[in-house]
């Protein structure tokens, strides 16, 4: 009786153990294939040129060199270099249009990599000082019926389709000045960013012991400057996770930059016009019917996602230094 | 009224420094630091502590013994309002320090607790430097002055017995990478660098070892030339060892809230109980 009962835990146990294996293999397997495909197929459109030019329309003819002449594109028509001029001495003929639609990719993503962060970082100057002074708010005053709302509100927010926040801005901001522009892309993102960076910011000023806050209290600190001195420091390193959370995913948002920040092809330091950024650049390129450009798209979000896993890392690094010497 | 006024107190340091008074030296009576009448305290419906009446007298360590859950700790902390920001807490009766309630309205917390200065049951330093640790009270009082700032730590620091320990590591060493029975001689350090005039310790000894232990109780012993310290503890020896005056708390077993069963010259107390339970008690007959 007993080596049965044993038996049958045992089992039971194995079994189990063995349905977890299983479903974390399937919750893995979409990551695998992802980071895989992105790798394998993105790293062949990977060159030297891919970061440092920005788009170049598909043509059989030979790489612009330095004596060519740059071409001065109108710079408030963001597509003007999109039109494939006619090589010199071609005629238009279907075998030349063969030849340009076989094109090996030219061109880079330069302009998408800036815009990516120009967008974004803007994106995370609007979210930070709202989301994390929510977040203390949360957190400090956590009691007050407000608080309720705002936190119950805050994870409405964050499980809201990105598109509606493009939708949101599309309508207050870009129908309102009549001007896609990358601010309202910063606009769209930041309202995504900030339940992430609010909620991670409370559950890490939570995570500070009570008795920190109690040791300020009794040497008569007020609540305001106990939070900035006390609670604020050892919370850091947890904050800073958060933001980088809300910066990745700013920076691999599609749906809302493309009604907000249009695109472009080119590089422009104005915020209030059009924007390039890898994402939208990845969306267009799939689009695209040239084969090379369908190369390039998995080379844009290869591009995006080592963005995203240097900026971790760099991050890290400098928190690490400045103070995460915690206990 | 108007004294309620004067809780922000002038700092620097005081003429009590240096002379050493043993008990038998102190004036038989002296003036009255802190004075509970029929004092309680409830958090929500339920009551804490009901209907205390003692004194503290100043410049003395007053000792207030109990088991667990009897409301030494909530009558500690209650002494400078550190409830305030607990929903539900609520006073009545009357606690004076030098005369003012200090739960009037017109009180300011954030002023009385510059005047009465806490020290917690388990040590907590700040994750900062050992000499901001000590500075932090100073810098909330707005001294930036950095050779005042860097007097001030250090005399702290010697007054707590830390500084031949510390002296070398001040800015480069984190406050909670210091032993346990140090980080508490640490907080002691942040608590007397403003000069308050009342210190309350919550059971200072509980997480420390024997030796440690020691240590802060000699250091109490030496501070209430300066200090008024008050100190919660489980420990009937300890109280035996460093207080002037014991208060003897029990939860009423009907009504489950604690009252002050007697309180009084620790030697009386220790010797000659006036009451059964507090007799019960300090033997260890109690149940």
């Amino acid at each position: 009786m007993r080596t049965f009962n044993y038996r049958r835990r045992k089992l039971v146990d194995q079994l189990m153990r063995g349905l977890s294996a299983l479903a974390t293999g399937c919750a893995v397997i979409p990551l695998i294939a992802i980071i895989g495909y992105v790798l394998t197929i993105g790293s062949g459109a990977i060159s030297w040129s891919f970061f440092t030019d920005i788009y170049q329309p598909p043509s059989n003819a030979p790489e612009p060199t330095a004596e060519a002449p740059e071409v001065a594109y109108d710079p408030n028509d963001p597509f003007a270099n999109l039109t494939v001029e006619p090589e010199a001495g071609t005629t238009g003929s279907t075998e030349d249009v063969t030849n340009v639609y076989n094109a090996a990719p030219r061109g880079g993503v330069l302009h998408g990599i800036l815009g990516t962060l120009t967008i974004a970082g803007i994106g995370l100057l609007f979210a930070l000082p709202i989301g994390i002074f929510a977040g203390i708010y949360l957190s400090e005053f956590r009691n007050e019926r407000f608080a309720t709302v705002v936190r119950f509100c805050c994870d409405v927010l964050s499980g809201s389709p990105s598109i509606v926040a493009g939708v949101t801005i599309y309508v207050l901001v870009v129908l309102q000045t009549q001007q896609f522009s990358a601010v309202a892309g910063s606009m769209a993102l930041a309202i995504l960013m900030i339940p992430i960076v609010t909620r991670t910011t409370e559950e890490m000023l939570k995570l500070v012991p009570e008795t920190m806050r109690e040791a300020a209290r009794g040497l008569g600190a007020p609540t305001w400057y106990s939070t900035f001195t006390v609670v604020l420091p050892a919370a850091l390193p947890g904050i800073v996770t958060g933001v980088m959370l809300a910066f990745a995913r700013g920076a691999g948002e599609t749906a809302p930059l493309i009604l907000t920040v249009l695109g472009s092809n080119i590089i422009t330091t104005d915020i209030f016009k059009p924007m390039a950024a890898l994402p939208l650049l990845t969306y267009r390129y799939t689009e695209s019917p040239y084969p090379g450009e369908n190369t390039q798209a998995w080379g844009a979000a290869f591009v995006l996602m080592m963005l995203v896993l240097l900026m971790n890392i760099l991050v890290r690094i400098a928190t690490r230094k400045s103070g995460g010497n915690s206990r | 009224m108007e004294r309620a006024m004067t809780l922000t107190r002038g700092i620097g340091f005081g003429e009590l420094v240096g002379q050493r008074v043993k008990t038998g030296q102190l004036a038989a009576v002296d003036q009255n630091k802190i004075e509970l009448r029929n004092f309680g305290f409830h958090y929500g419906a339920f009551q804490a502590i009901r209907n205390v009446s003692m004194s503290m007298p100043a410049h003395r360590v007053t000792a207030i013994i109990g088991p667990s859950g009897c409301g030494k700790s909530t009558l500690l902390r209650s002494i400078n309002r550190m409830h305030d920001a607990t929903e539900g807490a609520r006073a009545e009766g009357e606690l004076r320090l030098d005369g003012i309630n200090v739960y009037d309205p017109s009180v300011d917390s954030v002023l009385l607790r510059r005047r009465v200065g806490m020290v917690f049951q388990r040590p907590n330093p700040f994750q900062l430097s050992i000499f901001e640790n000590v500075a932090y009270g100073l810098r909330v009082l707005g001294i930036r002055n950095r050779k005042t700032l860097a007097e001030r730590v250090e005399q702290s620091l010697r007054r707590a017995a830390l500084w031949d320990e510390v002296k070398d590591r001040l800015h480069s060493s984190f406050g909670t990478a210091l032993s346990g029975g140090q980080q508490q001689r640490l907080c002691i350090a942040r608590a007397i660098a403003t000069n308050p005039e009342v210190i309350l310790m919550d059971e200072p000894c509980s997480a420390l070892d024997p030796i440690a232990s020691l240590k802060i109780e000699d250091l109490i012993y030496d501070l209430r030339e300066q200090f008024t310290i008050i100190i919660v503890t489980h420990n009937m020896q300890q109280a035996a060892r460093v207080s002037d005056i014991t208060a003897f708390m029990l939860m009423n077993r009907e009504k489950r809230y604690g009252e002050l069963i007697e309180s009084g010259p620790t030697d009386e107390l220790f010797t000659k109980p006036s009451d059964k339970r507090t007799e019960d008690y300090i033997s260890g007959q109690f149940g």
